[in-house]
């Protein structure tokens, strides 16, 4: 089950750039929450600070407390750990090439050290079915390598990939931007599905599908987070006039 | 500033419904005076404005199914077009309550003149000034202007409740002044409608610019 996560004075630095100021944000559990604002907001960053991934930059530095559940992940976790209960699904599709889809999705378990081969056939099972793949790709799973699936099943496979270590929580960072309308149509149901077994944190140019999926936006502007409120608030009537006017158009 | 095409587009919409609403309240201002003077070739002009009014009904909803589908608009616009749509329909049938009077005018021209123990002046006054000051509430953007429209419609209830009961007593009284009783009671009930579109239109308004929904609060209120 996803478990809720919470953010107090969050600051975030590329070199000399401070790309987040501030923040403080309460995720809610088991529910899909959307980030928009305009690019170089800070949104990518701050879900990179969700799994310890900023800090993977040499020049990145983080200050500030990020709990997900009971743990405060900047003390109480190695990385490792904090991204196995924090999977992460990005914008391209990025499957190992070399391997199969089988050898895909189970990438993650085993690199955990899982090999029992049936317990690993269940979890490729339970994952591709999770993520609406199974029945498109039964029959090949050993067969075909990752890389030969279509753009929308490879980031549906990356999904099963992200849910096979069991997480709690799911960023995706925009994961329907490089694919065309009917594979969106399909991740954004994923989305609506999973979140009743996960808390999806995800980061979306396309408002249209903020609105469909997440219950709870935040908007992001020049490293701040502007305004967190009910996606139905957000999109029909904001509290803050920078929000409206990104929402409308009026920059961004 | 971005999106220049969808701006305009938006204030084309508001102009479109603005000259709709330009003739839908000339239309119950030739209506009321063909009541007053009982001036048939008025009439006419009421019927033929009628027609031009429903097909800019047409184009104005079509326009603004354009923009909702072409540009997805959000908040403040998203509630401008949904506004529109709404206070388009309001205007239309203003139109059809001129239409509506002007048919009582022509059944009138039968009938004998009498003095009727009703004040459809002064109502036609009131309702006329609501929907002028609604759709100026529009033009400008101005939600406290809307709220006041919201307020003037209990005076227009009140004098339509008491010509009900006056005009029920004439028509027990009286019963050879029946036809004209009646007539006078269905152009009331004609006033009381455009009052009431009137209302809905400076409801749409608030909703437009402050996003407040205050239809029926009265009555959801109470429950």
């Amino acid at each position: 089950m996803g478990v809720a996560i919470e953010v107090k004075a969050l600051n975030a630095w590329y070199g000399a750039t401070h790309t987040l100021q501030d923040i403080e944000l309460n995720i809610p559990a088991n529910h899909a929450t959307a980030l928009i604002g305009p690019s170089g907001c800070g949104k990518s960053t701050f879900v990179r600070c969700l799994n310890r991934m900023h800090e993977t930059n040499p020049i990145a530095r983080v200050t500030g407390t990020v709990r997900i559940g009971d743990l405060d992940i900047y003390n109480d976790i190695s990385p490792v750990e904090i991204r196995r209960r924090v999977g992460m699904v990005f914008q391209r599709p990025n499957p190992f090439p070399t391997m199969s889809i089988y050898d895909n999705v189970c990438s993650g378990l085993k690199l955990n050290g899982y090999r029992n081969r049936r317990e690993l056939d269940e979890i490729v099972e339970r994952s591709l079915r999770s993520a609406a793949l199974w029945d498109e790709v039964k029959d090949d799973l050993k067969k075909k390598s990752g890389a030969s699936l279509s753009g929308g099943q490879q980031q549906r496979m990356c999904i099963a990939r992200a849910l096979a270590v069991d997480p709690e929580v799911l960023l995706m960072d925009e994961p329907a931007s490089a694919l065309d309308p009917v594979s969106t149509s399909k991740i954004e149901d994923l989305i609506f599905q999973l979140k009743s077994q996960y808390t999806i944190v995800i980061v979306t140019h396309n408002m249209q599908q903020a609105a469909r999926v997440a219950e709870k936006t935040g908007f992001f502007l020049n490293g701040r987070l502007v305004e967190f409120d009910s996606t139905h608030k957000i999109f029909t009537n904001p509290s803050d006039k920078r929000t409206e006017d990104y929402i409308t158009g009026r920059f961004g | 500033m971005t999106r220049i095409r969808f701006q305009q587009s938006l204030d084309e919409l508001k102009e479109k419904l603005l000259v709709m609403a330009g003739l839908a309240e000339q239309q119950i201002q030739r209506a009321i005076e063909s009541y007053r003077v009982r001036d048939l070739t008025i009439c006419d002009l009421v019927d033929r404005s009628e027609q031009a009014i429903n097909r800019m009904e047409r184009e104005i909803d079509q326009a603004a199914l354009d923009i909702l589908a072409m540009e997805q608009p959000m908040a403040i616009d998203l509630r401008f077009i949904l506004a529109v749509i709404k206070i388009n329909s309001d205007v239309e049938r203003v139109g059809d309550a001129a239409k509506s009077i002007s048919d009582r005018v022509r059944v009138m021209e039968h009938l004998a003149s009498i003095e009727l123990p009703v004040d459809i002046p002064r109502m036609a006054t009131l309702a006329s000034n609501m929907v002028r000051r609604a759709l100026q509430a529009f033009i400008e953007a101005d939600a406290e202007l809307a709220r006041a429209v919201l307020s003037m419609d209990d005076a227009v209830d009140g004098i339509n409740r008491a010509a009900h009961s006056a005009l029920s007593a004439l028509m027990a009284a009286e019963s050879q002044h029946a036809p004209q009783a009646l007539t006078a009671l269905m152009v009331c009930r004609s006033l009381e409608r455009v009052a009431d579109h009137a209302t809905n239109i400076a409801e749409d308004v608030i909703f437009w610019v402050q996003g407040a929904d205050v239809r029926h609060q009265g009555s959801l209120n109470q429950n």
